[in-house]
């Protein structure tokens, strides 16, 4: 029983539209739920659908195909969303990226044979094939780079060489000279080059941008790998592709820019990369020679701070309470404090962590209500009036030199205005710079004092010390 | 006297249809609360996973070639992991987006 082309197109417009309802569904965490609902249905609606396509083979063999790779793609993608830690969703994400860029070239390679045993080939088609191989090449091996980069298999430093854009660029106007070519002749050779530059240029996009400027690649993959799936439904004819692709490489766009926006960085400049430092790295001489300038204190001097009734604290949590998992134990500390009648809220900056809004994600992950967390343009009118702030393993957006340094490498990026609170504890296990590389001016304030030692760890003796204060 | 052509070629109608759909994009994106980026990420790479309905055409495809089998089985097999991995994680993380009792 196939359907004919037009109660399909309905069903794609169907689809479209529980997709754009999926998304819109975000706007409030109340109704996300349904939203990703809605786009389950959507999703469930178009496979279906295409499954009795006029254009699929009603023989046995493709559908026992197609059930097999199914069952495998559905075993493996449940396993490891269950069991992936939420501290390593960029990792995922990343990854996922990737299985969508490189399929995007697989669909356009196999359309290319298909249409071509059947004689449906012209110029345009083969232009929107090549297209659709070139991004979901890109995306495929850039995705890869950052999921080495995040999972810390390969170096988050920035590779930089000579010539590296020029040679890019090159790389850039010979794919699409092929791509040309192989549109207008068809040949395999052609169609090879471009796909083998293709790959190479994500892999070399990718390995310049340094690991202070993860938020903004992912968002930018996640851009591509939208794109990859418009390109595929121009030669596939399919507007439900095209309206898929549309919306995320739209989504991918717009939090590139507002995590661009975050950190006062052109998107070109992210980019081109070449900023930041590689994770683990020597403590620059800087830092070595301020750890005699800034005080070190103990749980008890934070306790004594903050247990007071009435007591106005605000934490701001960063990677490094990722890295510790330190999520839950800060709960258990703000349970303590809220018994109290202290004050707590959170105060998260938008490229907090290595993908955009990740802090939200675990602290919800250790059952903080999301109505206690705050973006940084709300709670920042709130520092002047908070007794004590605690900054939990973040470290650029808290720096100062922001806001007066000139010189600053992150001269400019909006921050949380933390040093404004009375008195500040900042969590951390060294004096080792950010990610950004740059000292942070924050810990030589008088009012602030720094409690070293792993963040799940002095969130545990917080919490500890709360418990045996009474 | 030549026929005159009144319908616009399916190219051009595709286009319309991708510049409307970027527009959506824009202004429903523009919407969505910073504290769901994650997720926004995550499910847009789920629906993304829409891939899979080219694969199926190339996997389906009438008297499909070995290798061409063997394309479309691999593409169907990655668009699956995104989509079953990326709205099961969707999910996940959404459920744990809780309002204050």
């Amino acid at each position: 029983m196939a359907l004919s082309i037009d109660t399909l197109a309905f069903a794609y417009l169907v689809s479209a539209i529980l997709f754009i309802l999926g998304l819109k569904g975000l706007t409030s965490p109340a109704t996300a739920r349904r939203g990703s609902f809605q786009a389950i249905v959507g999703m469930i609606i178009a496979v279906a659908v295409t499954l009795l396509s006029p254009e699929i083979s009603s023989a046995i063999r493709p559908y026992g195909i197609i059930a097999i790779a199914v069952i495998i793609g559905a075993a493996i993608g449940i396993t490891v969303a269950i069991k992936i830690q939420m501290t390593a969703m960029p990792q995922l994400v990343a990854m996922l990226h990737s299985f969508v860029g490189l399929a995007a070239v697989l669909v356009a390679i196999g359309t290319f044979i298909n249409k071509e045993s059947t004689g449906g080939l012209n110029p345009v088609l083969m232009g929107e094939l090549a297209a659709g191989i070139v991004i979901g090449a890109i995306t495929f091996t850039g995705s890869l780079i950052a999921f080495g980069k995040l999972q810390a298999i390969l170096s988050s430093a920035p590779v930089v060489f000579t010539g590296q854009h020029w040679l890019n660029l090159a790389l850039g106007v010979i794919a699409i000279v092929f791509a040309i070519h192989f549109g207008m002749t068809g040949s395999y050779v052609s169609l090879a080059i471009v796909t083998i530059i293709s790959l190479a240029l994500g892999f070399l996009l990718i390995i310049p941008i340094g690991g202070a400027d993860m938020p903004v690649v992912i968002s930018m993959l996640n851009s591509y790998s939208g794109w990859a799936a418009a390109a595929t439904g121009f030669t596939l004819q399919n507007n439900l592709l095209i309206v898929t692709g549309a919306l995320v490489g739209f989504s991918g766009a717009i939090i590139s820019y507002i995590m661009c926006r975050a950190m006062n960085r052109s998107f070109i400049s992210v980019i081109l990369g070449g900023f930041g430092v590689a994770e683990g790295g020597e403590a620059s001489p800087m830092a070595a020679a301020a750890e005699k300038g800034v005080k070190a204190a103990g749980v008890e001097d934070a306790v004594f701070w903050m247990d007071n009734e009435g007591a106005k604290v605000i934490v701001v949590p960063g990677y490094g309470m990722a890295v510790a998992q330190a999520q839950h134990a800060l709960k258990e500390v703000k349970e303590i404090l809220a018994g109290r009648g202290v004050s707590v809220k959170f105060a998260i900056h938008p490229v907090a962590g290595r993908m955009p809004g990740h802090m939200n994600v675990l602290l919800a992950e250790a059952d903080i209500p999301y109505d206690q967390v705050l973006e940084m343009d709300e709670i920042n009118p709130e520092f002047p009036s908070c007794d004590v702030a605690i900054v939990v393993g973040a470290n650029d957006v808290t720096n100062p030199a922001a806001k007066i340094d000139p010189t600053s490498d992150i001269y400019g990026m909006p921050i949380l205005d933390v040093e404004k609170a009375k008195q500040i504890f900042v969590i951390k296990r060294s004096m080792r710079p950010g990610y950004a590389g740059v000292d942070n001016l924050l810990y030589y304030r008088d009012n602030c004092s720094m409690l070293f030692g792993d963040a799940k760890e002095m969130c545990e003796g917080l919490a500890g010390a709360l418990k045996g204060g009474h | 006297m030549p026929e005159v052509v009144t319908i616009m070629s399916p190219s051009l109608v595709a286009l319309y249809v991708f510049v409307l759909a970027c527009f959506i994009g824009y202004f429903v994106i523009w919407g969505v609360t910073p504290s769901l980026h994650t997720p926004l990420i995550s499910l847009t790479n789920a629906i993304s996973g829409i891939i899979i309905v080219g694969a199926l055409l190339v996997a389906g495809f009438q008297n499909a070639s070995a290798s061409v089998e063997t394309l479309g089985f691999l593409a169907v097999l990655l668009a699956s992991i995104n989509i079953f991995g990326g709205f099961w994680v969707t999910q996940r993380m959404l459920a744990m987006f809780k309002k204050k009792r």
